[in-house]
């Protein structure tokens, strides 16, 4: 199990926190997930067998969020 | 959405050239202008919208949309753009609003070290933090950020640490010292081992206590977001309640679109998002808005006496010198015998010696070490015995009845006396006492002003310093000779007789009744771990200006949501009345309920700034003192 940090962009519609965090819940080896809304960050907590921070980030992109980092 | 801004803009040029179209008559152009401004700036909204739905997420913008369709349908092109380009302006102002509040966290981010001079087989190279490993020795010149916790190897500096204690005031560190990560040296040069590195230094925790405890929504929050999930799609239901009622779709629309529940969702997060991040620039972390909320309420205050209401740190009061000899000689006799001894009665008077810039010796001989009792030795020529009456006893030493009677005076006074002698008499007496912090008492007053009722010590100390402390803090109530236990079982009762408790103590032997009050502080240097993570609030500054600063800050941010919360749940009830009574009109409608967004967020913002008046005027003076004494040296 592994944990990730990404920072996005500054997150301002207390909505967005529910739609992340059920999209990655709902994603392959994505065991948690917490979105803090006012740091704007995403931890999340994956299995590295099934899922990898490159994916993790795209889903949310998606989502139209952009990320600006990522921390390991 | 990248082009957002631009879309707002675009939308907005729109609208003019629609309304100049429109007062010139040309009634096509102007309808094209508006709708198509419409529909510009719906395709964010709409995105947004789509994207929640799809989460099964019911979100303001997808009633927006239903209310812009509808508009579009009985032609209503000027409203209808005007609630889009509102909506997307509005989002814009809250965003920059909403920063704001935010950057007192942002800042303290803003001091994080992102590089640090490390030598790596025998040079000297820049790294990034994430790299440093522990055990590594780190430089650190003028200017430089220290990048791990740690202890100095070499050199003295003076430190700038306001991430980590709030304190502003520059510190001066030198060899065997602790180092917090955030800190800057202000001037001079130092060499540190690291520690502890990357997320377990002290800054990374507070950091991530800080993040965490902005998400912690108090109860109020939380009910408020529970209300959302339900509110929204009631207000759906409502409005076509209402259009089947009075089978005017245009009040239907209008009643949907205002009956959106902006301000009131936001208006309770954001004071405690401001309020907590005021208290960590000040060194206060305050987790949570629960204990926001709660601290508002305290009325009793109970102190552990050692390390809060005193430093927890003994320091020689006074000293008394017998048959002639003088003060400083009996000092650099005692303090070199004592230099050798690790007893920490002992180390007091080392650290006086020092103080006064006192030779201490080196060249002891016939050291002797009595286990509770006190040391021995001889230095120039001269036999030196330091420590208790028993030890004075020992050695067959009488002591005069003048300097008996100056013994007992000083321990009514609550000092601990350390006996002197000098070739077989006793020359002088040490009086050692554990001194109540400079800031207590006026502190304790201020906090009585802004509405504690009582305030209460415990300590496990005997009777006699405890009932003097007590007098001279003024406090309400002591209770001395205590157990750990005991001070619980205190807590407890204070709490079932009605009272709401803040237990203050050092964090380590009180660690059951701080987690047992309804505010747990822990006082203690830089924020051990234990204190960050058992109590409630922590001062990482250690001192009592910080706990007045944080139980005014909670009263006034619990204040700031009851009139954030007043304040919306009034906009949306004026505003549905209006529109029921057809008074209010879409576009109107829209800009009072996105003003009323952007009001409580600038309300809770006054919270970032917050600080109690007369602290503000303390303050400069001891900034004035501090340059007095720049000056004068």
């Amino acid at each position: 199990m592994k944990k990730l940090v990404m920072q996005l962009e500054q997150l301002t519609c207390p909505t967005c926190v529910k739609k992340i965090e059920t999209v990655l819940e709902k994603t392959e080896g994505v065991e948690t997930s917490t979105v803090l809304f006012n740091s704007s960050k995403v931890k999340i907590s994956y299995n590295e067998e099934e899922v990898t921070p490159k994916e993790l980030n795209r889903k949310i992109m998606n989502l139209g969020y952009d990320v600006l980092s990522m921390k390991e | 959405m990248k082009y957002k801004n631009q879309i707002t803009a675009l939308s907005f040029i729109l609208i003019l050239t629609g309304i100049l179209a429109g007062n010139a008559g040309m009634e096509a152009a102007r309808n094209i202008a508006l709708v198509t401004a419409t529909v510009i700036a719906s395709i964010p909204i709409g995105m947004k919208a789509f994207q929640s739905l799809r989460m099964k997420a019911f979100s303001i913008e997808l009633l927006v949309i239903i209310a812009v369709v509808g508009a579009l349908y009985i032609q209503e092109y000027m409203e209808s753009s005007v609630v889009t380009f509102l909506f997307l302006f509005g989002a814009y102002l809250e965003a920059r609003t909403l920063e704001k509040t935010r950057s007192s966290l942002k800042n303290l981010l803003d001091m994080a070290p992102q590089e640090a001079m490390v030598v790596r087989d025998g040079e000297s190279m820049l790294v990034s933090v994430d790299d440093i490993e522990e055990g590594e020795t780190l430089l650190i010149r003028s200017g430089g950020k220290v990048a791990v916790d740690g202890t100095i190897l070499s050199g003295e500096a003076s430190f700038n640490e306001a991430a980590i204690t709030g304190e502003s005031v520059p510190v001066t560190k030198g060899k065997g010292e602790k180092l917090f990560s955030g800190s800057l040296l202000d001037h001079g040069y130092v060499e540190m081992i690291a520690e502890k590195v990357g997320e377990d230094t002290t800054f990374s925790k507070i950091i991530e206590l800080v993040e965490e405890a902005q998400e912690a929504k108090s109860k109020a929050a939380r009910f408020l977001d529970k209300f959302a999930q339900i509110y929204t799609p009631g207000v759906v239901v409502l409005s076509v309640l209402v259009y089947l009622i009075t089978r005017n779709l245009h009040i239907a629309i209008t009643f949907l679109v205002v009956a959106c529940p902006g301000a009131l969702v936001i208006g309770a997060p954001v004071s405690n998002v401001a309020g907590i991040g005021n208290g960590a620039k000040n060194g206060v972390l305050v987790k949570g808005g629960e204990v926001m909320d709660r601290l508002s309420k305290v009325d009793t205050l109970v102190f552990d006496k050692t390390g809060t209401l005193t430093k927890g740190k003994p320091e020689v009061s006074s000293i008394r010198t017998f048959l002639g000899m003088g003060e400083n000689e009996l000092l650099e006799l005692t303090a070199s015998v004592e230099s050798a001894s690790e007893h920490h009665l002992g180390q007091t008077i080392v650290k006086e010696a020092l103080k006064r810039n006192i030779q201490i010796h080196g060249d002891l001989e016939n050291l002797l070490v009595e286990k509770g009792r006190g040391i021995s030795a001889k230095l120039k020529e001269k036999n030196i015995i330091v420590g208790n009456r028993k030890l004075m006893a020992q050695h067959d030493i009488v002591i005069d009845r003048d300097v008996e009677e100056e013994a007992l005076r000083g321990e009514k006074q609550g000092n601990t006396v350390v006996f002197a002698a000098v070739d077989g008499r006793v020359r002088g007496l040490f009086f050692i006492k554990d001194q109540i912090r400079e800031d207590a008492f006026s502190s304790l007053k201020e906090l009585r002003a802004s509405g504690i009722r009582q305030i209460i010590m415990l300590t496990g100390d005997n009777r006699h310093t405890a009932e003097l402390v007590a007098k001279e803090l003024e406090l309400d109530a002591y209770h001395a000779e205590l157990l750990p236990k005991d001070k619980l079982d205190f807590v407890e009762k204070l709490k079932k007789e009605g009272n709401v408790v803040l237990m203050a103590g050092d964090g380590i032997n009180d660690a059951p009744a701080i987690a047992t009050a309804d505010i747990g502080l822990a006082m203690g240097d830089g924020g051990t771990d234990v204190a960050l993570e058992t109590a409630d609030l922590v001062l990482l500054g250690d001192n009592f200006r910080q706990l007045t600063h944080a139980y005014s800050l909670a009263k006034a941010t619990v204040r700031n949501m009851k009139q954030n919360i007043w304040f919306a749940v009034g906009v949306v009830a004026l505003l549905l009345a209006g529109v029921l009574f057809g008074r209010i009109h879409l576009a109107e409608g829209m800009f009072i309920h996105e003003a009323s967004v952007i009001l409580v967020i600038v309300n809770a913002m006054r919270l970032v700034k917050y600080r109690r008046k007369n602290l503000t005027v303390e303050s400069e003076k001891n900034m004035e003192n501090l340059m007095d004494i720049k000056v004068s040296s």
